[in-house]
């Protein structure tokens, strides 16, 4: 029970940090995103996210610092693996099946739904 | 008036903008906290159905991007995000709403040229500058590695 706390607490945090930034600083929600996934290689990079990953779980990989965290994870076991080339494998393999299913997922709803006009 | 420009300002700042801000906070706290704890909840569903751990890390994410896209689609997605803001941006919903939402608006000038070519017009960012430091993180990682040994 008290691992969904966790998860609740620390995703919220995340997302109360961004909304602060986006109501007080410039920061459009799009370079929010990208500060958010970039932030999460870094963290992960110096090693700080990983901990924070193994406290909150879910709560820490589903914001999009989670992203980043995967795609530095995927970066650093690859490179264990076969050397130099995982830094270009790695982050996209790491990150390849939220990427496709965005993809496909958009490509039928596209498929599917219409485009209503903006209230 | 005999307010100085600065007492002016924070009187300004304290009436009008601290209270949208609280709100906007707490609501992104509440709904970004509920979707991790949703996330979580998937996590270990999926595992007690006796899935490997290593494909459940995958899982989760997809199924929360299935949702996102789905209510994007069935024109849910902004309503919530109006009053979540930062709370269904920052999860991977809104990853995935970025890039479900360009490829439904541009479905009108057809699938090569509209949905295709601006599918990534928002989450393009977020792939190159994700990727591009984590491969910059790479090569220090292996040059680093090299020299400890």
């Amino acid at each position: 029970m008290l691992e969904y706390v966790y998860a609740f607490l620390t995703g919220g945090i995340l997302c109360v940090i961004a909304q602060f930034l986006i109501d007080k600083t410039k920061l459009t929600p799009a370079r929010i995103l990208v500060t958010y996934v970039v932030s999460g290689v870094f963290l992960t990079a110096v090693g700080l996210y990983k901990p924070l990953v193994e406290f909150a779980g879910c709560g820490a990989t589903t914001p999009l610092t989670g992203f980043g965290y995967s795609i530095a994870e995927g970066v650093r076991k690859a490179i264990d693996e076969n050397g130099l080339i995982g830094a270009l494998t790695g982050g996209l393999t790491a990150t390849s099946a939220g990427i496709t299913a965005a993809i496909c997922f958009s490509f039928f709803a596209a498929l599917f739904f219409k485009s209503k006009p903006k209230k | 008036m005999n307010l100085s420009k600065q007492t002016y300002k924070k009187y300004a700042e304290a009436t009008a903008e601290k209270t949208p801000c609280l709100k906007n906070c707490i609501k992104a706290f509440l709904i970004g906290g509920f979707i991790c704890t949703l996330a979580q909840g998937f996590f270990n569903l999926y595992k007690y159905l006796g899935i490997e751990e290593e494909t459940v890390k995958s899982l989760v994410p997809v199924t929360l991007i299935f949702i996102a896209v789905l209510l994007t689609g069935l024109d849910i997605f902004d309503d919530i995000a109006k009053h979540a803001g930062a709370g269904t941006l920052v999860p991977i919903t809104g990853f995935a709403n970025a890039v479900a939402s360009p490829a439904i608006d541009t479905k009108a000038e057809g699938f090569i040229l509209g949905v295709g070519a601006k599918i990534f017009t928002i989450a393009g960012s977020v792939i190159l500058y994700g990727i591009l430091s984590g491969a910059i993180y790479g090569v220090i990682y292996y040059i680093v590695k090299l020299i400890m040994g």
